[in-house]
């Protein structure tokens, strides 16, 4: 990963996003380059799903841990952001419950459950966008990593852990409002959400908040800690015998990523409007691999552009032609993994050759 | 001259014998007390319409006029029972006899008696069956003389039973009278016996009837929580085969050839269209074979299933042999177009696929219901693994199969064509899958999703049993089942499912290499 392309996705991202809000705010309506607040509040989504992006090739890319669960940790981040908004909406819902969201009215709560306390103090909600994910990353992985679950295995363990919160967000009686999730949002920060400079607003943030992860992870992985990261990667057992304690290093960078897709999850909430359990299916999650996979695997800057090709791709694709999306996604799955291990950043030959034996075959026993 | 007196006699009586068989029917025109009592005297009097006037009044269609002439109403004409004459007019003062709950068990009951006598067993039995809820104390004159020449051990106990809720109803029973019937009930041990001693435990006077009573209910009660226990198994069991039948076949691509096939689940997906398709064909062409339409599919389904598997392998996994994430980004993209081509093809709504006849119902055995689909599943299930494992132990292709596995350079130095055993391999684990969506398709929607709700349970049940280890499998799989249907009760089913998608988690973290490992030298995967 060359620090040309790095600083070339920095001043994308940045730019692109100051650009899009400029178009839309100061160009009147009418104008040839105006730009409509959907596709304002389409960037934003983009830019959120990149730091999930970002996350799972933090993880995949440099530790060599398949996650087909990371969109949990995002859909945790952004429930609680939801919680957050709910507790915003008031006395504004359709029954004017000061204090219940409107679901809960609707399935007749007498109290707030225990667990919805606080999220109506923006800093409290903000430390468990963060906490959230990062103490479910950290039970998961030490658990994981500590009994050398690797492989495919904890692939399918991640499945799994998403698949059964899944099944729990859809309980009606979880109390984060079952089928339908949480929307209906009012304001953030007592800022309405609705206009046109907030969604703006969002969008620079989000493209803030990415180029922020997209520098941590990279002072992570270029330091000395993501020498061993990788080298727990490419041969595990080998850096243990070298004294190294990889469950470490891979737990540290799995809660890391978690953060990261946790923050993507919250930013990507008021943007959209809604968070719903749909967010936690597993095809959400393997589809954040394929957009890592896409851009070119274990180089940061191929997670983000992945990730904001495929879903631009997915909006054309399910707006035109509705038959061939997943006809297409398929195809991507199998073509990039058939003919094009280092992505589109491999293809472009800037990005270092993917590693070989990056997971190493499971060679039968002889 | 004598006979003609007695011929004279005869017409002079005869508009009377009309009468008192008439008068027979006058309670009928009384109220609810009157109505249940003369149907107990109809029952028991041995009147040849008996039957028929108590049939048409559990129809609501007989009618009384008050000269205690019975009419049938059809069609909204009314015919004279005994002429069976249409009446040109509706009768003055016509009105039906009036039924109640109490008149009704009245009906259930002495149609009971009646039918206690029937040359046909399963009459009889259904008979005692209907005394025996009806519990109608004017049943036992009846039911005594029917057991008396009964000869049908089942249908005899039957009665028996329906003797002793009689007697326990009736209020001037003997208590010796009473003890007897109380053990009868009690070795009944069901759900109506228990309710009944249950009231006569609260309601008798005498001590040791209600001590007799008291115990019995226990005992019902303690039969019937093994029964739920049992029944509990057989759903676990059931879902356990389901479970045994979506992974059998990963047993095989996963377990014995490593390959994660994501796109496991649309092979299942095809089988279950396989026989949809089949159905189809069979209903068009072949009207006389539809009943044998699932053991068609069959085969079908394990063909069709099978040759797409092989054309996988061929075009697809064979590149990314030692990549297994690879193999799974892959072979999901390839699920998610054969579900898109499936549904261009067939909709994206669900297909009806039919039960054969001999597949429906259900029986039950001793307190536990068992029904046929689930009951053919299960046995279905378990003939699939038993040729699973013959063909792996005892066919060359099985011997090959083990002998690329364990050592896939010795085995091709031996002449064996690994890559064309490859083929083959991931084609029986696809086949076996088409095979299972045969059955799948008897319990579940048949859809183009069918295969994605299978996928993650059944990689975990391949973990879980210990990958590469078709025992492992099989317990693994009945063990998921019957935990998960016990967990059900306590948890409700969504819960339930969660706890054990958390507890299958927590003992991958103990035991990465599921129940029963396989031993050697097995290499960090």
């Amino acid at each position: 990963m060359s620090p040309w392309s790095f600083r070339v996705c920095l001043v994308a991202v940045l730019g692109g996003a100051v650009l899009l809000s400029v178009l839309n705010l100061a160009v009147p309506e009418t104008a040839a380059f105006h730009v409509p607040t959907y596709a304002v509040s389409l960037a934003g989504k983009y830019l959120s799903y990149a730091m999930l992006a970002l996350a799972v090739d933090l993880v995949w890319g440099f530790a060599g841990i398949l996650s087909l669960g990371h969109a949990a940790f995002f859909a945790l981040g952004g429930y609680a952001m939801g919680m957050y908004l709910m507790r915003q909406i008031g006395t504004r819902g359709v029954y004017g419950n000061a204090i219940l969201p409107d679901f809960m009215v609707f399935l007749n709560y007498k109290s707030l459950p225990w667990y919805w306390h606080g999220f109506d103090n923006p800093a409290f909600a903000i430390v468990m966008v963060l906490l959230v994910p990062a103490v479910l990353a950290l039970i998961f992985g030490w658990l994981a990593f500590r009994s050398r679950v690797s492989g495919v295995y904890l692939s399918i363990i991640t499945q799994a852990l998403t698949y059964a919160l899944l099944l729990a967000f859809f309980r009606n009686d979880m109390g984060f409002g079952g089928n339908n999730g949480l929307t209906d949002f009012k304001d953030m920060f007592g800022i309405p959400l609705q206009e046109d400079s907030t969604r703006c607003g969002m969008l620079i943030a989000t493209a803030i908040f990415l180029c922020g992860a997209l520098l941590v992870s990279r002072y992570l992985v270029t330091s000395r800690f993501g020498k061993v990261l990788i080298a727990v990667r490419d041969t595990e057992s080998r850096t243990r015998f070298l004294g190294y304690r990889p469950e470490r290093y891979k737990l540290f960078v799995w809660v890391l990523s978690a953060v990261i897709a946790g923050i993507g999850g919250a930013l990507y909430v008021p943007q959209v409007g809604i968070i719903n359990p749909g967010e936690f299916s597993p095809a959400n999650s393997i589809e954040a691999v394929i957009w890592v996979a896409v851009g070119g695997r274990g180089t940061l800057v191929g997670a983000v552009l992945g990730a904001v090709l495929v879903n631009l791709g997915k909006t054309v694709f399910t707006g035109a032609l509705p038959e061939l999306w997943l006809f297409a996604l398929g195809a991507l799955f199998i073509l990039v993994t058939l003919l094009l291990p280092g992505g589109i950043l491999g293809l472009l030959g800037r990005a270092p050759r993917r590693p070989k034996n990056a997971t190493p075959a499971p060679e039968p026993a002889e | 001259m004598k006979l003609f007196r007695c011929l004279l006699l005869l017409l002079i009586l005869m508009p009377f014998a009309a009468r008192a068989q008439d008068d027979a029917y006058a309670g009928l025109a009384g109220d609810f007390d009157e109505v249940s009592h003369a149907i107990d005297q109809l029952a028991l009097s041995g009147d040849k319409n008996a039957e028929a006037i108590i049939t048409a009044l559990q129809a609501n269609s007989l009618y009384i006029t008050p000269d205690n002439q019975l009419w049938l109403k059809k069609d909204d004409d009314f015919y004279n029972f005994r002429t069976g004459e249409k009446a040109a007019e509706d009768p003055d003062d016509i009105r039906p006899v009036r039924v109640n709950n109490a008149v009704r068990r009245a009906i259930e009951g002495a149609l009971g008696s009646l039918t206690l006598f029937s040359s046909d067993a399963a009459i009889r039995q259904h008979g005692a069956e209907a005394v025996f809820t009806a519990r109608d104390p004017a049943a036992l004159p009846a039911l005594e003389r029917a057991l008396a020449k009964e000869q049908d051990p089942g249908v005899r106990l039957a009665m028996q039973q329906a003797r002793a809720a009689v007697v326990l109803a009736k209020p001037d029973s003997t208590d010796a009278d009473k003890l007897a019937a109380i053990a009868v009930l009690a070795a009944r041990g069901d759900l109506a016996s228990q309710s009944m001693l249950d009231a006569l435990s609260n309601s008798s006077q005498s001590p040791a009837v209600t001590k007799a009573a008291t115990d019995a209910v226990a005992a019902i009660a303690w039969l019937q929580k093994i029964w739920a226990l049992a029944q509990g198994v057989f759903y676990g069991v059931s879902l356990g085969s389901v479970l045994l039948l979506a992974a059998a076949g990963l047993a095989i691509t996963f377990g014995v050839m490593g390959v994660i096939n994501m796109a496991h689940g649309e092979m299942v997906m095809l089988g279950a269209y396989t026989t949809f398709v089949v159905q189809q064909v069979l209903e068009a062409y072949a009207p006389g074979l539809f009943s044998f339409s699932l053991i068609i599919s069959i085969p079908l389904a394990f063909i069709v299933s099978g040759v797409v598997g092989i054309a996988i392998e061929r075009t697809l996994i064979r590149f990314l042999y030692g990549r297994p994430l690879e193999t799974l980004l892959a072979t999901w993209g390839l699920s998610l177009v054969l579900q898109q081509a499936v549904r261009s093809i067939f909709g994206a709504n669900n297909r009806e696929v039919s039960t054969p006849p001999w597949m429906s119902g259900a029986t039950m055995w001793g307190g536990v219901t068992i029904t046929y689909n689930r009951l053919y599943i299960i046995i279905f299930a378990f003939l699939v693994i038993a040729a699973l494992m013959a063909s792996l132990r005892f066919t060359s292709l099985g011997l090959q199969m083990r002998a690329v596995t364990q050592n896939r350079r010795m085995a091709a130095a031996m002449g064996i064509r690994t890559p064309w055993i490859d083929a083959l391999t991931f084609g029986l684990g696809s086949g076996v899958a088409g095979m299972a969506g045969v059955a799948l398709s008897q319990i579940d929607n048949v859809s183009p999703n069918l295969g994605q709700g299978y996928i993650i349970d059944s990689f975990m049940v391949v973990v879980f049993g210990g990958v590469g280890n078709l025992w492992g499998t099989v317990v693994s799989a009945l063990t998921l089942g019957i935990v998960n249907k016990f967990l059900e009760p306590i948890a409700g089913a969504v819960l339930g499912k969660i706890l054990v998608l958390v507890l299958l988690i927590l003992f991958i973290q103990r035991k990465p290499r599921g129940l029963f490992p396989l031993k050697g030298r097995a290499v960090e995967a």
